[in-house]
């Protein structure tokens, strides 16, 4: 079994004694409770040493208690689950929990890379800038390689996340960040009122520095005050209390984005539980009651383990029974620290001595040290004595000369509390500097905040609920929540006085910022290099870059670089606070979003017949379409879709066109609007008529092309290509909703709502014929080319018909409402088996359009003009339409511009692809001889070659022309003729047949 | 001092404490034959290529903040020359030829790592698209090489190749591209310029253009006094209508937010650069450890330095379509930077209508790449009045006369390029 | 950010499309004879489609509502701060614009 608890003191704690917990530190099994963090289990199991630091990978150990911990960072959890750069301080105990420390080989005790502190006289602040510079070559195959490896900390999974994450909303009138005092308070005060509140605390457990703390509040324990508030607010309908909820972020419009760390706590979230979950959370009025975090004295020697911040070892003393040694001796600037020594002295633990640097103490304190036997020096931490598994003695500098040696085993630190000003500056908001309490407090808060309690700088207990009484009460009255003010809970204003102090000279290095190994003569080096600014000193030493984002370095970095400047700390200012105020995974960003559920997926009305048949489906944006209908037998993509050409060419086919973008255009005006948003006439079109469109942008470049038909005087049905169907129906909307609200048009997407499928070849009509009405007049006469109407279909369902041929064939497209499209592509298949009907995909549709020189999404690339795709004739002359004036730049009428030809190689049997450059025979390769390139390619079986469209420089001009393909890429070179881009059947005739 | 091992191993013998001010505090002259607005990237390597190139030394550079505040040290650090449209491809080579001499030129070492960059295709339209590019860029004289799903494969066996949404298909790789450590770039720029006798002013913000009766730009009013400029040139991205604002000038520039973020550090995981081609995503780790990612903008005009959560969402959404393996790395940092989007989504570099008052901006979200070149040709502008032949076609008249560079082909709406 | 739409409530920022200031103008649809319309139009249209105020402050705009009720909004925002002062529906939203005719349309515009 596990070994016992060394440091776990007898009793206290809110930890479940009867509930051991087993866990692993890099493979030695030990044993905390229930209620544990890691970091108060390792405490309490005399653990001391925990990590490396990340430049000269000092031995470290733990030094806060809370969410801020720069060293203490774990490999949590193993394989997929693994996650580097863990605070142990923030980890809830688990059975079966499994922490490696990091950044450290072959052990954490010893560690070859912590070499890099005997070069760390060369490896100051930037010092990579001014070397590694020769030879060149050397800086990508040695020399940053070798600083990549030895750089990162945690080591990640390397595999897929196998969690879960969700997403979702809440509203609420009140939203409380933190539940510590102030935010207690503050939430029962808006909560009284009736508003509706969310109390989100970061903690497995609510209550703040509360639970570390205690004290004593409307005559109660803490302890007894927190538990009848809370079962207050948790009884509230109105309040919602959520703890392990970290709030990170504040956006506009009164959006928060928290984090719920719903099973971090247990080794694999429950089956369709999900790991975490991000919150949006809107609410009219926010209180921050987020506390304020300690911050260290920059000493020397006060990176080695065992030196911890005051208040954290109240913390492991207090709310975890857990001793961070035996023998105490702190060093503080202030008032607060000297909470620690009473703490300490209540919990047994013997005091070597308290250093403090201000010449007055309080008599309470003097009684205290007096009480207790111990001394008070007056003056500062010189020096740590110690290994790496912890500090053995403490140098002190007296005050007026002298020194004096103390003997402890855990050095507690007080520099005082920075007020935490992070949510409240996410606006961009500069924290304003208080010489008073020595630290920012919040200064231009996002809209609908306020601040209170320690994050503003109220440091007492007695102000925290105060200040976070009125701010709920008045966050509440401004929602409109204006109940009876009941009187703020009470409690004593302790004191907290200091005197600021921020460095310590000395002969070890005094580290700033923990984690990136930033030191004070760091910041002196940026200073004199004249990287004095607060945005120079962080990028030129990393200061505060770390993953405690600064929390325990910044106020001290820049405090320090003032007084080196001789500027006051405001003037010298913070840097820009940015979410997110906590790390927050990835993952939880993405929620469900992510591989296969990344987007989601539009399936056409005949996707499941397609499917069952075999067919191949290509991605179109969201939708899935059939690429290809491959047989048993065919022995690649070629032979299927050669074959289902051919029978289209020779018999009959049928696609599913149903992507298109679909557009009822309604109204007395809506010819007018077509003509305004077509370049050519829509006005004119007779009802049961279908019309090829074009459309341009107002820059005068083509936007979208189709067919429209005018199915009654004031109804048109407008077609968009698949790609464009949403921006088609923005733009239309603009027009007519903007820009011409005076026409009376209504526009509606019925993209959705109907089942297209093109039925094409010449054995189009006999198909037909066994599907619509017999009494419908199919005939050249009856239903010419571009003619639409609606007819009857066998059975007496009706059906849209268009008589319009993208494949150049003899072709109809017929709608039924989308619902109906499944049963209509069965049953054309089963009317169709006497003419050997073949379903084609959009490949075989593809091999059409280009062997008929339609264009199409690569020539229509938005670049290119009406007449570069050679439909420049389109332009009325007659009308004014949207683009037509900037259509008319000189830039986009040059005569010298690319334009669409036809392509084919010289050599039949040599294939032609998609990106290859046109250059003229002859000339040299290079870009003045550039003239332009292949857009689309197929193999055409009409043809039996590979032909294709390009965009080649005054391509019209030069039919029959030989130039050269050349795809260095590829590797390719070979002669193409420049030709008519119609290929196949130029006269039309049978499409009109 | 030189920048040198040896240089750094004597000053550590004493304590680092003979280092000088990498480049000097200048109090502001009366005149200057050039000043510059905007000690970014752009306005120091303009200094730079003025005293180096064109003998030009009598210059200043005038930065409201602090240099490289701006988006010279906010953005994503990545080197590329991989464009396809005439006038960016050999614009952006000459900005890569001069990345890969950088640390020679300036003696600062700029961290400049041709890791490569590869832009996934996962559709028949996007590979032939980067096949056109390719190909464009191959005849200029530029590495590009076209990969397919295998190779993509072996090169980076981390992707989601098992249950992707829109499976890769393949990549268009350019194996020079890279990143360079953009902080670095600021100060190597600022420091090389300083030895070359330009002054770095400040906290020295803009208020006004002195124009003379003729119209003509003589100087500028700044918090810090007047000062007087033979010729004036503008580098500030973001901020370009409202410095050209001053002058009387509407540009066609929006100016939007991009939003950025990086993941606390973690031991090496992706070797290059990666776009992903079926969402708004690309991500690279930086030499600390950080993956550093961003994706599309937020889509509004903003001067707010600072975006919202639905690109946020849609970013780390695309990053876990693509990598799944990275949704246990924490999000450090996120940030927004104010991007000059122009009308087609390429430069403008040009004189403008006002006499004396020349034009560096519209870079979008692409000009931390062009910082060498862009500097090159807009010094060479102010210094000969002509444009550089790699920069003749950006030109703030193209839009009038229809010879955009519009390499998306969105025309004229900047939230789409 | 979020955009509170005349028809649908506010909605966060997400569901909505945008397409920039809405101070400039599209010149009126003219006559065209032979390909010509008015003179100097493309002096005007160059100005309306490509310069912009670029506003540093607040700004009236165009927005989408393409995820709710495909509804053009003109919405007051602060670039600087991103602050919503407010929304309107544009003159041709809804169907009643159609009924009411030009006379609506007019009282929209303002």
């Amino acid at each position: 079994m596990a070994s016992h608890q060394s440091h776990r003191l007898p009793k206290g704690g809110l930890v479940d004694r009867t509930k051991a917990v087993d866990f692993t530190f890099d493979g030695k099994r030990m044993t905390g409770y229930a209620g544990d963090t890691l970091a108060s289990a390792l405490v309490a199991n005399g653990v001391t040493l925990v990590g490396r630091s990340f430049k000269y990978h000092r031995p470290r150990g733990i030094l806060t208690a809370g969410p801020e911990e720069p060293n203490a960072l774990v490999e949590l959890r193993t394989g997929a689950r693994r996650e580097p750069n863990t605070k142990a301080t923030t980890v809830e105990l688990y059975d079966g929990l499994v922490a490696l420390s990091q950044n450290r080989w072959p052990s954490l005790a010893f560690d070859v890379m912590s070499v890099n502190s005997l070069a760390s006289p060369i490896f100051v602040a930037g010092f990579y800038y001014k070397t590694f510079m020769w030879p060149a070559k050397f800086w990508e195959s040695l020399y940053e390689p070798a600083i990549r490896r030895a750089a990162g900390l945690g080591r990640p999974s390397g595999v897929a996340d196998p969690d879960h994450y969700d997403k979702a909303w809440a509203h609420c009138d009140v939203l409380v960040v933190g539940s510590g005092p102030t935010g207690i308070a503050a939430a029962l005060a808006a909560g009284r009122t009736g508003a509706r509140v969310i109390l989100a605390e970061e903690d497995r457990i609510a209550g703040g520095r509360l639970n570390s703390d205690g004290g004593e509040i409307d005559t109660m324990p803490a302890a007894e005050w927190l538990a009848s508030a809370l079962a207050e607010l948790e009884g509230a309908p109105n309040v919602r209390v959520m703890t392990r909820t970290a709030v990170f972020g504040v956006y506009d419009g009164g959006v928060y984005g928290a984090l719920e760390r719903v099973n971090d706590h247990v080794p694999v979230p429950a089956k369709h539980q999900v790991r975490q979950r991000l919150w949006r959370i809107v609410a009219k009025r926010c209180v921050v009651a987020a506390g304020a975090s300690e911050r260290p004295i920059v000493f020397p020697g006060n990176d080695r383990p065992g030196v911890m911040m005051a208040s954290a070892v109240r913390t492991y003393i207090e709310r975890f029974a857990a001793a961070p040694g035996q023998r105490l001796a702190l060093f503080t600037n202030n008032d607060d620290g000297w909470k620690t020594v009473e703490t300490a002295h209540r919990a047994g633990l013997g005091i070597a001595a308290v250093i403090d640097s201000r010449g007055e103490v309080p008599q309470q304190y003097r009684s205290l040290a007096q009480q207790g036997g111990f001394s008070v020096l007056n003056g500062t931490v010189s020096g740590v004595r110690g290994s790496k598994s912890g500090v053995t003695g403490v140098d002190v500098a007296l005050v007026g000369g002298g020194s004096a040696n103390v003997a402890a085993d855990v050095l507690a630190m007080s520099g005082g509390w920075n007020p935490s000003v992070g949510l409240a500056s996410h606006h961009r908001g500069r924290p304003k500097w208080r010489d008073d309490i020595a630290a920012f407090v919040p200064e231009g808060c996002p809209p609908g905040m306020s601040v209170a309690g320690a994050a503003n700088g109220d440091l007492s207990l007695g102000a925290c609920l105060r200040s976070g009484h009125a701010a709920g009460f008045a966050a509440a009255a401004e929602c409109g929540h204006a109940g009876a003010n009941h009187s703020a809970p009470a409690a004593t204003d302790e004191s907290s006085a200091i005197a600021a102090l921020w460095h310590v000279e000395g002969k070890q290095k005094a580290f700033v910022d923990f984690q990136h190994d930033v030191t004070a003569s760091d910041v002196a080096l940026a200073q004199r290099e004249g990287f004095e600014s607060v945005e120079h000193l962080k990028r030129y030493t990393t200061l505060g870059m770390a993953t405690d984002q600064g929390k325990n370095s910044n106020v001290t970095g820049l405090a320090i670089m003032a007084e080196l400047t001789g500027r006051s700390i405001q003037q010298t200012g913070t840097t820009i606070y940015r979410p997110p105020h906590v790390p927050v995974a990835i993952g939880a960003f993405a929620g469900h979003h992510r591989e296969e559920s990344f987007h989601s997926t539009r399936l056409a009305p005949s996707h499941h017949w397609a499917a069952e048949r075999g067919a191949v489906f290509v991605d179109t944006g969201l939708w899935k379409r059939a690429q290809w209908y491959p047989l048993p037998g065919e022995k690649d993509w070629l032979t299927s879709v050669t074959r289902e050409v051919l029978a289209v060419r020779n018999g009959v086919g049928f696609c599913d066109v149903s992507t298109l973008g679909k557009i009822d255009v309604m109204g007395k005006d809506a010819g007018t609007f077509l003509d305004r948003v077509y370049i050519n006439a829509f006005s004119s079109l007779g009802v049961g008529k279908a019309r090829y469109g074009l459309m341009l942008r107002e820059d005068g470049i083509v936007m979208d092309d189709g067919t429209t038909s005018r199915l009654a005087e004031d109804h048109y049905f407008l077609t968009t290509t698949t790609a464009k169907a949403g921006p088609v129906m923005q733009h239309l909307e603009f027009c007519r909703q903007v820009l011409w609200p005076e026409l009376d048009v209504q526009l509606t997407s019925c993209t959705d709502q109907w089942a297209t499928f093109s039925i094409a070849g010449p054995k189009t009509r006999d198909l037909l014929r066994e599907i619509v009405d017999p009494a419908e007049d199919l005939s050249n006469e009856g239903f010419p080319f571009m003619g639409v109407r609606e007819v009857q279909l066998r059975g007496g369902m009706f059906a849209r018909l268009y008589r319009i041929s993208f494949s150049g064939e003899m072709a109809f497209e017929i709608s039924v409402p989308a619902r109906y499209g499944d049963a209509l592509a069965r049953n054309l298949m089963i009317a169709g088996e006497p003419f050997g009907v073949t379903p084609y995909g959009t490949e075989a549709l593809g091999v059409m359009r280009i062997e008929k020189g339609h264009v199409a999404g690569p020539e229509l690339n938005g670049t290119t003009t009406a007449d570069d795709l050679g439909l420049g004739k389109m332009m009325s002359k007659k009308k004014d339409f949207v683009g037509r004036v900037m259509a008319g730049r000189e830039g986009l009428v040059a005569p010298n511009r690319q334009v669409v030809v036809g392509l084919k190689p010289v050599d039949k049997a040599q294939r032609l692809r998609s990106g290859a450059h046109i250059i003229p025979k002859g000339a040299a390769v290079g870009p003045e001889t550039d003239q332009g390139y292949v857009t689309s390619v197929c193999h055409s079986p009409m043809l039996g070659q590979w032909i294709g469209l390009g965009l080649v420089e005054r391509g019209r001009e030069r039919i029959g022309e030989i130039v050269r393909a050349h795809d260095p890429l590829r590797g390719e070179d070979y002669e193409v003729e420049i030709c008519n881009p119609v290929f196949y059947d130029p006269e039309g005739g049978r499409q009109r047949g | 001092m030189k920048y040198s091992i040896f240089s750094l191993a004597k000053a550590a013998l004493s304590g680092h404490k003979g280092w000088g001010r990498a480049w000097r505090d200048a109090p502001p002259k009366s005149h200057y034959d050039v000043v510059i607005i905007g000690g970014g990237g752009h306005g120091l390597a303009t200094a730079y290529h003025l005293a180096h190139q064109y003998g030009i030394r009598n210059v200043a550079v005038l930065e409201k903040g602090w240099i490289g505040s701006g988006n010279a040290g906010r953005n994503t650090t990545i080197i590329r020359s991989n464009y396809g449209l005439p006038g960016n491809t050999g614009f952006y080579e000459l900005s890569m030829k001069l990345w890969e001499r950088m640390e020679q030129d300036l003696n600062y070492n700029a961290m400049v790592s041709q890791r490569g960059i590869v832009n996934l295709y996962h559709s028949d339209a996007q590979r032939d698209a980067f096949a056109r590019r390719g190909n464009t860029m191959r005849i200029n004289g530029i590495d590009a090489e076209l990969l397919d799903r295998a190779q993509i494969q072996q090169m980076m066996p981390f992707l989601n190749f098992d249950n992707a949404r829109f499976p890769i298909q393949g990549g268009l790789l350019q194996r020079r591209a890279g990143t360079a450590r953009h902080d670095a770039v600021v100060w190597g720029y600022a420091r090389a310029a300083d030895l070359l006798g330009v002054d770095i002013i400040q906290n020295c913000e803009v208020t006004g253009f002195v124009r003379d009766h003729n119209g003509k730009v003589t100087g500028v009013e700044t918090s810090r006094g007047r000062i007087g400029a033979g010729k004036v040139g503008m580098a500030v991205a973001g901020s370009t209508s409202r410095v050209a604002g001053m002058a009387g000038l509407r540009l066609p520039i929006e100016s939007h937010v991009l939003q950025a973020f990086v993941s606390e550090a973690i031991k090496p995981l992706i070797p290059g650069v990666i776009t992903f081609g079926a969402g708004h995503f690309y991500v690279s780790q930086s030499d600390k450890g950080g993956l550093v990612f961003g994706g599309d903008l937020d889509g509004y005009n903003s001067y707010a330095q600072r975006g919202n959560m639905p690109v946020m969402e849609d970013v780390c959404e695309g990053g876990m379509a693509l990598m799944p393996m990275i949704g246990r790395i924490r999000l450090l940092r996120q940030w927004g930077g104010i991007m000059d989007m122009s009308m087609d989504g390429t430069p403008i570099i040009d004189k403008t209508p006002v006499d004396g008052l020349y034009l560096n901006a519209g870079w979008c979200y692409g000009g931390f790449k062009a910082t060498p070149a862009s500097g090159l040709v807009f010094a060479h502008l102010l210094a000969t009045d002509t444009p550089h032949e790699e920069a003749k076609r950006f030109r703030l008249d193209r839009f009038e006369r229809g010879a955009m560079i519009d390499e998306k082909g969105q025309g004229a709406q900047p939230n789409l390029h | 950010m979020r955009i509170a739409c005349p028809f649908c409530g506010e909605r966060e920022n997400g569901e909505f499309t945008y397409l920039g200031d809405a101070k400039p103008k599209r010149p009126a649809i003219t006559a065209v004879d032979a390909g010509k319309g008015s003179e100097g139009e493309q002096d005007v249209f160059y100005d309306y489609v490509y310069l912009r105020d670029n506003v540093a402050g607040v700004m009236s705009e165009y927005w989408y509502h393409g995820g709710g009720c495909r509804s053009w909004l003109v919405v007051e925002r602060n670039t600087l701060t991103h602050e919503i002062s407010s929304v309107r529906a544009a003159p041709g939203t809804g169907a009643a614009a159609a009924k009411a005719g030009s006379e609506y349309a007019k009282a929209g515009a303002e």
